[in-house]
């Protein structure tokens, strides 16, 4: 049985006394885009919501941060830090980046010859954006002109 | 949250031109949320590419997922993964409905996982 995080969490919150968060739920059928090209020549964009950054980087606040990061695709695991709102689930990650922000084994897969290539910048925002609206003006168009300016041709998306 | 977030960039950028592929571990908010694709590994949070330091499993996670853009080929299609985390007892304290609030205070200064990552964005002239 898998968990009911929208269900838990909205009655974890009522009785710590905020009002109900209003999840979103989508009213139209997803959008779709398809591929152009087979797997083993896909250039392919990396986006984590871990709240990552790079050594040398600004971390992420809590409130709301609707920023993003672009981040070297040849960072070392030990230059990977992460700021989050929920820092509890960030445990194993500080430790061993990969769980969560696959950039290492993403290599792996070019070498491997499953995808065409890793691009050069990839990014993160922090997923722990009560606001809808920001997510939509700021998060999301400040993603599609960094995955664009990063010529991709298609976007693997790591939620936390 | 993250989930939601990620279907709502995911839904954003499909939208615009760019395939995209969820990687998940919250299939209820996955399943509101509606993005183009979607892989669901059923692990705790944190560990939607794996477990940490197991490279053979997050490896296999990643594997299934990409292949997913090529399997996957109607607007909303998710991948289960068949990946057991193994300890169950996570599920428990993520379905309770009590307990202390375990989310960060919200205030909007940089939050560095080290005090020498600071130092480390002055010198590079971030901060």
């Amino acid at each position: 049985m898998t968990v009911n995080y929208m269900q838990a969490i909205a009655a974890r919150y009522l009785r710590l006394g905020y009002t109900p968060y209003r999840w979103f739920v989508a009213d139209s059928p997803p959008p779709w885009e398809p591929l152009v090209k087979p797997l083993n020549q896909l250039r392919l964009g990396l986006l984590s919501t871990a709240g990552t950054y790079a050594l040398g980087q600004v971390a992420y606040h809590y409130k709301d941060d609707a920023s993003i990061r672009q981040i070297d695709s040849t960072t070392a695991n030990a230059d990977l830090r992460f700021s989050h709102i929920t820092e509890n689930y960030l445990v194993a990650a500080k430790r061993d980046p990969n769980c969560i922000f696959p950039l290492r084994n993403l290599h792996q897969l070019v070498r491997e010859g499953l995808i065409g290539a890793l691009a050069e910048k990839v990014f993160s925002c922090m997923g722990g954006v009560y606001s809808q609206r920001k997510v939509r003006t700021e998060t999301a168009p400040a993603l599609l002109a960094a995955f664009r300016a990063q010529a991709v041709d298609a976007a693997l998306l790591v939620a936390m | 949250m993250c989930h939601q977030t990620v279907s709502l960039v995911a839904r954003h950028l499909e939208a615009n031109g760019i395939p995209t592929m969820c990687l998940t571990s919250a299939l209820d908010i996955i399943e509101a949320g509606r993005p183009p694709r979607a892989t669901f590994v059923d692990y705790t949070l944190g560990h939607t590419a794996g477990k940490p330091s197991d490279e053979l499993d997050q490896l296999g996670i990643l594997r299934a997922t990409l292949r997913g853009f090529e399997a996957l080929t109607e607007p909303g299609g998710m991948h289960r993964l068949p990946n057991v985390w193994g300890e169950e007892s996570w599920r428990a304290a993520a379905s309770s409905t009590v307990g202390e609030d375990t989310r960060q205070p919200r205030d909007e200064t940089p939050q560095f996982q080290f005090p020498a990552d600071r130092l480390a964005a002055l010198a590079c002239a971030a901060l």
